[in-house]
């Protein structure tokens, strides 16, 4: 009979953050450094879109509908704006707004649904209501009759999209929050005498934030095929502006003559979403601790 | 058919040889079971023990020829009735699995869906292995349940889950191991979850369906009272080694390992009664009720002297957590007062002052949920310390460490997350963050009932000195009478809602006792291998004369 030995193993050395991260990028997938390389070049474009362009937004170099050539890579558009320029402005106009837009959405419905969370009641059924009231009206009919109403501009885009796209925030993160609200150390901070924000800040949202930020990136998408949806429909960014969805209105008619012009910024918003969430489907597989059987 | 087959006894079933299984974390393979030998005759019990991490479910398991996700069998032989289940095909041990071999989990009420009737769950197996119809598979549940002594064995079947307690549920799992009548089942700590009282009863039932049916079993276990009613033959087991193997009778009455001699230190652990008239905390004829319905508590009176552990007993659903609320004002009480210091306490939470709040800290039972998983022990332990005594940068640092050599842990703790601790590491962490507060009073709330026998007998002692060293006052809330032995002064026993008994630990420990206390008293397992038979015996023998 052989006396036990402790086991011999070693104690887990601590990740620095910057460690864990590269750590994580060696086992990404191929999928996942697709999307991440993807991203990454979009927004290069984004940032230094007046760089990289080589010509102004609404700079009017040519002809109109002229075909690609050495001075204008894609051609040029309607009115003699070249393609190539407008494209790579219309990254920064589109990705932006939808990232403005995004971050307001999570603001407002993440703060709402930790808040009914954590209150529960009247409170809470009031939110949910109201939520499901709103839910219940498919989203791009809703914003096209709120722009009619309060008018079209950049700033009631904005708002009237985010607003909107809340309400689904607000229901993940309600529904994540009552996990955690419930656990000791959250009736452990009550019993201490912490206050709201304490509660919210270090206790709650630290333990909702995986899910979040994988929703951020999936609602992400969504309001950005919605601005071009928006813009397409003319609603949306407006002219001369350059966005994607516009581009494709504007040159829609070109498909019928064999002419590439509304692919390109198609192609544009399609890959974008797909890499979105190439990255998203890696990050959820990883923090939902689903594993590949060994 | 399988179950046509002779049961014969003495026959070896189960043979396993120098079985290695490694657990994949952290990016290797490390060995949780490191070459372990069993075999196992028909008919016969086998209690496997050892504290978590000892490997006993991972052994358990691999007797079905099953290695949990994440787990690989690496080297060894389990052969099981002539077939070697590591080479086996998948098909061939899915065939075996539930017809042949069957488990019954810890958690019942996890383990069954809650959407379905038991008997369709019951029967389950048995019809999808094609070894009964329906009609007849339905007909033998309702007998198995009425031989687990199960209440209305004909309808008890067609209720929910959610609608039968955690024991019969636990039995009625034992009834759906059973359909396919096998050669071996599992048992996995299949009573840890149940109160004392409900225990006994389960146990009797399980013992009773294994004899009846001659099925070799391996039960597993941390509880050694518990399997030297149920096992024939006990492996203690650690670290992934054999530590000892005897004969049930043998190893109680002369375990050769120090280890195992260990593993029942915590029944030996007797703290001196000594009695206080310093009344530190009152509660006086308190009355509380979830949204005004049912009264959970019902006209309690309980006194907490200064620097002394009172110790509440009572099974799930007799109002102890609920005490609990009603002091520290998560549930103000609908009636009575709580007087701390002789001062009448405000009864909700927010009308406390933070003061208020400091004297009087909490320890929940699982450490698990009670730490916040993303902060690390340095904010965990350091929080309650700025909070309340405002203590910044460095010199919170410093008393941190302090407390955490006062819980017998070190400066290199201070910067781990919950996830990189063990259970009682935790929990050791929990007590830290109560005393930092520099309370008068904590409340424990089952605070070992999730840790295995040696590390409750660590949290105990390490209680009982801080104890000595702060003069705090604990309310020790429990169902283990081990642990009240062990630590308390005064004892309360409460059953529905209302105080049974109260008084020093020696007079309640001692007869005459009250009815309610007695059946707690008598249902605590004790090391030896015919207590069961014997309290079952009184116990009837008491029925027959009462209905004589």
């Amino acid at each position: 009979m052989n006396t036990a030995t402790p086991p011999v193993r070693a104690i887990k050395a601590r990740r620095s953050v910057m460690e864990s991260i590269r750590r994580d990028l060696k086992t990404a997938p191929l999928t996942a450094w697709f999307g991440m390389v993807v991203i990454l070049l979009y927004a290069i474009c984004a940032i230094f879109a007046p760089l990289l362009a080589p010509y102004g937004e609404s700079e009017i170099v040519g002809k109109a509908y002229q075909l690609s050539s050495p001075e204008n890579w894609l051609g040029t558009d309607q009115i003699g704006r070249d393609t190539l320029s407008r494209l790579i402005f219309g990254a920064r106009n589109t990705i932006g707004i939808a990232l403005i837009t995004t971050l307001l959405s999570f603001l407002v419905g993440g703060s709402l649904g930790v808040l009914a969370a954590l209150k529960r009641g009247l409170l809470d059924q009031g939110i949910s209501r109201v939520v499901d009231a709103f839910l219940a009206i498919p989203v791009l009919i809703f914003a096209l009759m709120m722009l009619a109403v309060v008018g079209k501009s950049l700033i009631n885009l904005i708002i009237i999209l985010a607003l909107l796209d809340s309400t689904r925030v607000f229901r993940l993160s309600r529904a994540v929050a009552l996990n955690v609200v419930v656990m000791d150390f959250v009736e452990s901070a009550r019993l201490r005498g912490e206050g709201m924000r304490w509660i919210v800040f270090k206790e709650i949202v630290p333990n909702i934030l995986p899910p979040l930020i994988t929703e951020f990136g999936l609602r992400f998408c969504f309001v950005f095929l919605t601005i071009s949806a928006l813009s397409f429909l003319g609603v949306g960014i407006q002219p001369p502006t350059a966005d994607w969805g516009s581009m494709v209105a504007e040159s829609k008619s070109l498909i019928s003559f064999g002419r590439p012009a509304p692919l390109y910024p198609a192609a544009a918003i399609a890959l974008l979403t797909v890499a979105v969430n190439f990255v998203v489907d890696w990050f959820l597989h990883k923090t939902s601790g689903l594993r590949d059987g060994h | 058919m399988v179950t046509d087959k002779k049961r014969v006894k003495g026959e070896t079933l189960l043979d396993i040889r120098g079985l290695k299984i490694d657990g994949y974390s952290d990016d290797v393979w490390n060995p949780i079971v490191k070459g372990i030998d069993l075999t196992l005759k028909r008919g016969e019990v086998l209690g496997l023990i050892g504290e978590s991490g000892a490997g006993k479910s991972t052994l358990g398991l691999a007797a079905m020829g099953f290695a949990r996700p994440g787990c690989r069998i690496s080297g060894g032989s389990i052969v099981f009735d002539g077939m070697d289940l590591i080479a086996a095909s998948e098909e061939q041990r899915r065939a075996l699995w539930g017809s042949r071999i069957a488990y019954v989990a810890q958690s019942a009420a996890a383990s069954f869906n809650p959407a379905h009737h038991i008997i369709d769950q019951t029967v389950e197996t048995a019809v999808a292995h094609n070894i009964m119809t329906r009609e007849k598979a339905e007909a033998d549940a309702r007998d198995l349940y009425k031989r687990l002594q199960l209440p209305n064995p004909n309808t008890i079947g067609d209720r929910f889950p959610h609608q039968v307690s955690g024991g019969q549920l636990q039995r009625a799992m034992t009834a759906m191991a059973m359909s396919c009548r096998p050669d071996l089942i599992i048992f996995d700590e299949p009573t840890t979850a149940l109160d004392v009282t409900t225990q006994v009863e389960v146990l009797a039932a399980m013992r009773d369906i294994v004899e009846q049916f001659n099925t070799a079993a391996i039960y597993i276990t941390h509880d050694l009272a518990v399997v030297a009613q149920m096992a024939h033959r006990i492996m203690v087991l650690r670290y992934g080694n054999l530590v000892e193997e005897a004969t049930t009778r043998a190893m109680l009455k002369a375990p050769t390992q120090e280890y195992t001699r260990s593993l029942w230190a915590v029944r030996k652990l007797q703290k001196p009664e000594s009695i206080s008239d310093d009344i530190a905390l009152r509660i006086h004829n308190v009355d509380a009720s979830y949204s005004g319905s049912l009264k959970v508590l019902d006209n309690v009176t309980v006194q907490v002297p200064r620097g002394r552990t009172v110790a509440v007993v009572g099974e799930s659903g007799s109002g102890k957590s609920t005490l609990a609320r009603a002091i520290t004002g998560l549930l103000p009480p609908s009636r009575g007062e709580i007087y701390f210091n002789g001062k009448p306490l405000p009864r909700a939470l927010h009308e406390r002052d933070k003061d208020t709040l400091r004297r009087i800290q909490m320890i929940y039972q699982s450490a698990d949920t009670a730490l916040n998983p993303r902060q690390k022990v340095r904010d965990i332990i350091g929080r309650p310390l700025e909070f309340y005594l405002g203590l910044q940068g460095a010199a919170r640092d410093r008393r941190v460490v302090e407390l955490l050599e006062s819980i017998e842990l070190n400066e290199s703790y201070i910067d781990r997350l919950p996830g990189e601790m063990s259970g009682g590491q935790k929990q050791r962490i929990s007590i830290a963050r109560a005393l930092a507060a520099e309370p008068e009073i904590i409340i424990c709330d089952e605070v070992t009932s999730a840790l295995d026998q040696i590390v409750q007998e660590e949290i105990l002692s390490l209680l009982m000195r801080l104890q000595k060293k702060t003069n705090v006052s604990y309310l020790f809330i429990t169902h283990d009478i081990a642990t009240v032995r062990a630590i308390s002064d005064e004892i309360v026993v409460m059953h529905q809602g209302k105080v049974v008994q109260q008084g020093p630990k020696s007079k309640v420990l001692s007869p005459p006792f009250p009815a309610y206390t007695e059946l707690l008293l008598s249902s605590v397992p004790e090391m030896d291998p015919d207590w069961l038979t014997g309290l079952l015996a009184k116990r009837s023998k008491k029925v027959k004369a009462a209905t004589a």
